[in-house]
């Protein structure tokens, strides 16, 4: 079993924790796991990714290529776009509709692509594109928008509905963890 | 136990169970997670952020000769800053095993230049340690200690942004606590005059020999430090750190010889590596450390840099492509996705000045930190930026070129004053200078992650501590105008400025205002009324929070913190705040 697993979004969307519940859902199964991550000047509203390796072998590099990620979990609609050339062929993408503009679109120098849900559709074997923020306001938070994601992208993950339980209730503040298990809940649904 | 760590804090792990007793360090991406992790342990350590990386292994170096161990932790750049001590503390060795982790940042993701810090190991003569992933992270380091007392040597230990930012599996074991070795004066070993400085020479030579030699036998715990993994004899690869890793990926067949110390060199092993594959390749990120090394050597290397590149980050892909293997299967290769550059946050205290400067179209000397953002699009207002406090010298080497003041001004951040502008300050003062310095306080080391610096009235561990007055320190300096405002007044910020760089001398302008990081948001959000004229004077001061809807300026709600910029330099007062 291998998964390759790349969450990309915007600076400052919360992207993180989403890596950390899956990383540590991959310890508790007794899988090899690599994370990577970028900190730094891109955080300030810049492009962000983070790459998520699962084997039950063992994991070497902790970036993913172009081509090898089996699934993409995207905050924003152009940074699915922007991300695709990851994608194996055949692989499934799970992407929240909103869209932030970047600097060089709002000032008119370049435009914002007119095509992006065709590619999508045309590169993804599975496209799951829903309002992931508009549920997680349902759930409580609009921070909830990467367990809602999460949630979406568990069909398509070897982990069972408990063990997804399991690590919310570990690694989410308590006061959050019925909000995040409602949120997770919903995203499952889509 | 066994946790998912950062490499980060795997090295503070390993560290904390070494028995690290003083960590005093200057953030620098990627390296600053180490000492925040260790600033989060008790008493046994004491972390401490230094104004700048030379202080940091100045005090590294004390705690050493204090008989304890000691870290200091920064970026390659601040390697350069640090360098002075850190050379001549290679000659002197160690009394409490010192250690020094130094993280590059090849693919310059958050740097001015992605230099290879192996150079800077070499030419001090201390063993180089590179790991290759966080397990390794935290033995290596703990090796490191050990080294350092046993070759009694000072151990630089590499980093890069791949290693310190990548997260996996590590098992965490007990810390050792180690007694404070009795202190003894000694001062042939730590006085460095000429005579004891020649004598130190030759045993740091002899102590680096010395572990060349031992060094197909050095462990870092269950881990060989130097590892020959013989496979496939067709291909041979010498190689180290992450490059480890993708090399594995991409040729699993190959014979490697992954070394874990990358200097000095084990060349004898490397040559009988060598001599039992049939071509031997080097492949390493930056420079051609090793591989120069090894040809000059007499070993042959069949590809080394005439296949790969100096530039950037290495890859997978970059290696399956060198080798001619096929590339894993992408359904679409390439999409033209327009950049998304970081930005200025939303409210960010940075902007009023930026608005102004760029208003006045004053040539400004940049520097490093979250300002540096104002270069980019719609502000355009930086000329240039070299190095942490650069600014400064910069702006007084441009007025006696040109003989002109006028509308001309150094900038930089409350940190990067503190680490090395005081000096091109006093220079300043000095050799009678007649321009202005903006200095940008808000209240704390914002582009690294907002640590504490010793102007923001806190310590590493979150303490309150004492807090430097810059304007204070800039009179005593003998600045004459020194002048602090609030820099979202921007009428006000105009005229001084305006005056500042008019008058034949010296002035410090401090813009005096938290990063918006670190204050809660209080003020409802702005929002545009219909009293708009669709001039979009809004959109020329780059707010994150501002977007074109429908042809016209909109403010994201979500993304406003209502700090009423917009509203100040919008010319017909349509932007209001929203209703409680
Ligand atoms: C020699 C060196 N050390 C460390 C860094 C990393 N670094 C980049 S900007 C910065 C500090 C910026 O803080 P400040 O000057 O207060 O400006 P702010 O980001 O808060 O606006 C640091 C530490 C560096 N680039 N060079």
């Amino acid at each position: 079993m291998e998964k390759n697993i790349l969450i990309v979004g915007v600076g400052g969307q919360g992207t993180l924790l989403a890596s950390v519940l899956l990383g540590n859902l991959a310890l508790m199964k007794n899988y090899d796991v690599k994370l990577s991550e970028v900190h730094g000047m891109s955080q300030r509203g810049g492009d962000v990714v983070t790459h998520v390796k699962i084997s039950d072998t063992t994991v070497a590099s902790p970036l993913i290529e172009k081509g090898e990620a089996d699934i993409i979990i995207a905050f924003e609609k152009l940074e699915a776009y922007r991300w695709l050339p990851y994608l194996k062929k055949g692989g499934a993408m799970y992407v929240n509709e909103q869209q932030i503009m970047p600097m060089p679109v709002v000032l008119g120098q370049v435009d914002y692509p007119a095509d992006i849900d065709e590619t999508l559709a045309k590169a993804a074997q599975t496209l799951v594109k829903f309002d992931a923020l508009a549920l997680a306001e349902e759930a409580g938070s609009s921070k909830a928008v990467n367990v809602v994601l999460l949630g979406a992208a568990s069909n398509a993950l070897p982990f069972t509905e408990e063990e997804w339980m399991d690590v919310i209730e570990k690694y989410v503040k308590p006061k959050f963890i019925a909000l995040n298990k409602d949120a997770f809940a919903k995203g499952q649904a889509v | 136990m066994k946790r998912i760590m950062l490499g980060n804090e795997a090295f503070a792990r390993g560290a904390w169970e070494a028995g690290v007793r003083v960590v005093s360090s200057y953030p620098g991406t990627p390296s600053t997670e180490v000492t925040e992790t260790l600033a989060k342990c008790g008493d046994e350590v004491h972390v401490e952020w230094s104004p700048n990386e030379k202080v940091g292994v100045e005090v590294a170096v004390g705690a050493s000769i204090g008989g304890a161990r000691a870290l200091s932790c920064m970026k390659h750049v601040g390697l350069n800053v640090a360098a002075d001590p850190f050379f001549t503390a290679a000659y002197n060795g160690v009394t409490g095993g010192l250690v020094v982790l130094v993280a590059d940042d090849n693919g310059c993701h958050s740097s001015q230049n992605e230099q290879d810090s192996r150079y800077h190991g070499r030419g001090a003569g201390v063993p180089v340690l590179e790991p290759a992933d966080p397990t390794e992270c935290k033995e290596f380091m703990k090796l490191a200690f050990d080294m350092s007392e046993k070759y009694d040597t000072v151990v630089l230990v590499r980093s890069g942004t791949r290693i310190s930012h990548s997260r996996g599996i590590v098992e965490e074991g007990e810390r050792v606590e180690r007694e404070v070795i009795p202190y003894e004066k000694n001062f042939r070993k730590y006085v460095a005059m000429p005579a004891m400085a020649r004598v130190n020479h030759v045993k740091q030579e002899q102590r680096l020999a010395q572990i060349a030699a031992d060094a197909h036998e050095i462990m870092a715990g269950s881990i060989p430090l130097n590892k020959e993994e013989m496979n496939d004899p067709e291909i041979g690869i010498v190689t180290s750190g992450i490059c480890y890793q993708y090399v594995k990926e991409a040729l699993p067949d190959a014979s490697v010889f992954k070394l874990g110390l990358v200097n000095p060199l084990p060349l004898q092993d490397i040559a009988a590596f060598a001599s039992k594959v049939e071509k031997l390749y080097v492949i390493e990120e930056g420079n051609p450390f090793l591989e120069e090394q090894i040809r000059a050597a007499g070993i042959p290397v069949h590809g080394g840099k005439d296949m790969f590149t100096i530039q950037g980050e290495y890859s997978a892909n970059m290696l399956r492509k060198g080798f001619g293997v096929a590339l894993p299967d992408a359904g679409i290769d390439n999409t033209d996705a327009p950049g998304r550059p970081p930005l200025l946050c939303a409210g960010c205290p940075h902007r009023g000045l930026f608005h102004v400067l760029s208003k006045l179209k004053t040539t400004v000397m940049g520097d490093i930190g979250c300002y540096t953002l104002a270069a980019l699009a719609p502000t355009n207002a930086i000329d240039s930026c070299l190095c942490m406090g650069g600014s400064i010298g910069m702006e007084h080497g441009f007025e006696k070129a040109t003989g002109n003041s006028k509308n001309l001004v150094a900038v930089l951040g409350d940190s990067t004053f503190i680490h090395s502008g005081i000096t091109g300050l006093v220079n300043m003062v000095y050799n009678e200078a007649k321009g202005t310095v903006i200095i940008l306080d808000n209240r704390i080391t914002g582009m690294t992650g907002h640590q504490q610096n010793p102007a923001s009235g806190k310590n590493a561990k979150g303490e309150i501590a004492p807090a430097l007055d810059i304007a204070t320190l800039c009179r005593a300096i003998g600045v004459k105008n020194v002048f602090e405002i609030d820099p979202f007044e921007i009428k006000e910020l105009e005229e001084l400025i305006k005056a500042e760089t008019e008058r034949d001398e010296l002035s410090v302008i401090i813009t005096k205002r938290p990063c918006v990081m670190i204050v809660k948001q209080t003020e409802p959000p702005q929002m545009i009324t219909d009293a708009c004229k669709n001039c979009r004077q809004c959109m020329k001061i780059g707010c994150p929070a501002i977007e074109i809807k429908d042809g016209r300026p909109y403010i994201i709600k979500e993304s406003c913190i209502g700090c009423g910029l917009c509203a100040k330099v919008c010319p017909f007062d349509a932007i209001k705040k929203e209703d409680k």
